[in-house]
């Protein structure tokens, strides 16, 4: 990635609007868009996640929202635990996002064992009944709400404050997705990166030349579950609330759409991604609630222009 | 045991319906090489007709028959609109576009419809008992989705390996190039095989809603569990769908019935209680992973895939 590329330009600049944002709103007066940004950042975040294995990697997991499940999940059992036994340290963010993302780890080393045996459409579909298999045992969870989901008794401490300030998780959030495109531009360049990218483009090769790939792969996916384990923490949160939805195979293929749109495999990818989802759903649904009938058909168009998203498209303007 | 034999009924009952998902889904990526995640859809489509059409004809047959022609006419639109432009595509561009056909009509069905749901009502004619079993007796419309389920198994067998149509299509799908030469009209083929699928999902939706609800998105779960069958089948086999259709509702049927209870004649309470219903409900995902583990191609992988 040249420092200089039309993409990486307008990614900084975002980077720093998404900095002055919070200031912006309050001056007027407008704080629901903190929360929406606060939305759109944890949502860049799984998604920057999910383009290691599926942008740079070559593997089209449809399950990664099970992860944002497991790292919810873990907030509200630690939350309740922290209500009960008022064990202030259960409701720490320092305990409860590690906690969040080793989880997650652990559940996508297993799924990843498994799945990553196979290829292609397989993958595609292993991965998506994997997720539902998290979804289903979300929905089993019945001293957590079962189906219906549950409230947080507590939100996640920071110091003396706690995560249900605006500013305050607005500003953790940003500051760990940007810690996330840092490690992903390094996590590529590096050694274990061009492993993963280069077994995209030929995997037998690599094996022929004695790289362990199915490990390297494996790895991928579990550090990949880790991060999008911890967006899961940080989305519950944000809305407070935890319900097996976040697990459901519709909100994991809502990240695909983010990473495709914003361009696979490209650093910034999912940031455009994501402020392009969340942005078309806002305007689209100034106009009518069924956004949905407009932003599908949306979704088809751009998918039959194949244009390789929206990082594409800067770099076909930068050609003509 | 008459409470095993009427759960295995149950079962088998399940699994027929996911077999017509299945069969669809395995036909258009066999033949097509073409992942469709909307055909969850065409389930929720088949069922809004029909719940449409009945009433309006007053018939339970006609309007299932309306509803399956309309539903195979929606399925060949969209091949002809969408399908046709991505078969030389990467899968993950076809599942991509088939998603936004998902938000399309989940927000189509919710526009016209409403956000309240139908219901389609057991025909009088279906709605007493039968007695299969001795002394247990069993719903007549369950029982008659069973027999229009292998009988739609057992047209779609004769269909594809006894008639000239299904020569086609079985060599459209070992070399497409080959029989296009040979002056079969692939484009039509596999306009007709979509329309096929669209007409099989239909029919499962139509079939299970008298007994589920009717409803917007009511085709994202089902079409999971449509996936699990496929994938344990072998992707493009249509006997392995059948098989592992089966062995899924069988599986999920009876695990549900009876789990809890055998757990917690084995384990203490609370960790029965607590094991028994995630246990149950994952238990044909953990199925499906000791069968990849064994055969990662599926049960019965398809030749030339």
């Amino acid at each position: 990635m040249r420092p200089s590329s039309p993409a990486t330009r307008w990614a900084l600049v975002l980077l720093v609007a998404l900095a002055a944002a919070p200031v912006l709103s309050a001056l007027a007066g407008q704080m629901f868009y903190v929360f929406l940004l606060t939305k759109m950042m944890i949502l860049a975040l799984a998604a920057v996640s999910l383009n290691w294995i599926l942008g740079y990697g070559n593997m089209p997991s449809f399950g990664h929202a099970g992860f944002l499940g497991i790292g919810a999940y873990t907030v509200a059992i630690l939350s309740v635990r922290a209500a009960e036994t008022q064990g202030g340290w259960l409701a720490s963010t320092f305990v409860q996002l590690p906690l969040a993302a080793f989880f997650a780890a652990i559940a996508a080393l297993v799924i990843g064992a498994v799945s990553l045996r196979t290829r292609g459409v397989y993958f595609i579909m292993i991965t998506l009944a994997f997720g539902q298999m998290l979804f289903s045992l979300g929905e089993a969870l019945e001293p957590y709400g079962g189906d219906d989901g549950m409230n947080l008794p507590l939100y996640a401490t920071i110091g003396s404050a706690d995560l249900s300030s605006g500013p305050v998780l607005y500003y953790l959030v940003l500051g760990l997705l940007v810690l996330a495109l840092a490690g992903s531009h390094s996590l590529m360049q590096s050694p274990f990166g061009a492993v993963i990218r280069g077994a995209k483009s030929n995997e037998t090769r690599l094996e022929a030349l004695g790289v362990p790939v199915y490990r390297y792969r494996l790895a991928a996916f579990a550090l990949a579950g880790a991060v999008c384990g911890l967006a899961g923490a940080l989305l519950a949160n944000q809305g407070g609330y935890v319900s097996p939805a976040l697990a459901a195979w519709t909100h994991s293929a809502e990240l695909v759409v983010i990473v495709m749109l914003g361009g696979a495999g490209t650093l910034f990818g999912p940031l455009f991604g994501a402020l392009a989802v969340i942005g078309l759903e806002e305007v689209l649904s100034q106009y009518t609630e069924h956004w949905r009938i407009i932003f599908g058909p949306l979704l088809i168009l751009v998918v039959l222009a194949n244009r390789g998203g929206l990082s594409g498209l800067f770099r076909v303007r930068n050609n003509v | 045991m008459t409470l095993v034999l009427e759960q295995a009924l149950n079962g088998v009952q399940l699994g027929v319906l996911l077999f017509l998902l299945a069969a669809g889904l395995t036909l258009v990526f066999g033949i097509m090489n073409f992942v469709n995640l909307a055909h969850g859809s065409l389930y929720m489509i088949g069922a809004y007709f029909a719940a449409t059409f009945i009433p309006w004809s007053g018939s339970f047959i006609v309007g299932a028959l309306l509803a399956l022609a309309a539903a195979a006419a929606v399925g060949m639109a969209m091949e002809i609109l969408i399908f046709r432009r991505l078969y030389h595509r990467d899968h993950l561009d076809q599942v991509l576009a088939t998603f936004g056909l998902i938000l399309f009509f989940n927000e189509l069905v919710l526009m016209v419809w409403g956000p309240a749901g139908m219901t389609i009502s057991v025909p009088t004619w279906l709605a007493g008992q039968v007695t299969v079993i001795p002394d247990v007796p069993y719903p007549a419309y369950r029982l008659a989705v069973l027999v229009a389920g292998l009988a739609a198994a057992a047209f779609l067998y004769v269909l594809v390996s006894r008639t000239r149509t299904g020569m086609r299509i079985r060599a459209g799908a070992s070399d497409r190039k080959m029989a296009e030469a040979l002056g079969v009209n692939i484009r039509l083929l596999f306009t007709g095989i979509a329309g096929l699928g669209a007409a099989l999902a239909a029919l499962a939706g139509l079939l299970a809603a008298p007994l589920r609800s009717v409803h917007a998105g009511m085709g994202e779960d089902i079409l999971v569990l449509a996936f699990v069958v496929v994938v344990i089948g072998g992707i493009g086999s249509i006997r392995g769908a059948f098989v592992a259709a089966l062995g899924v509702g069988l599986i999920d049927t009876i695990g549900r019935a009876f789990l809890p209870r055998t757990l917690d004649a084995i384990l203490s309470d609370p960790i029965a209680d607590a094991v028994a219903p995630a246990l149950s409900t994952t238990l044909i995902y953990l199925t499906m992973v000791v069968v990849l583990a064994i055969r990662p191609r599926g049960l019965f992988p398809a030749p030339g895939l």
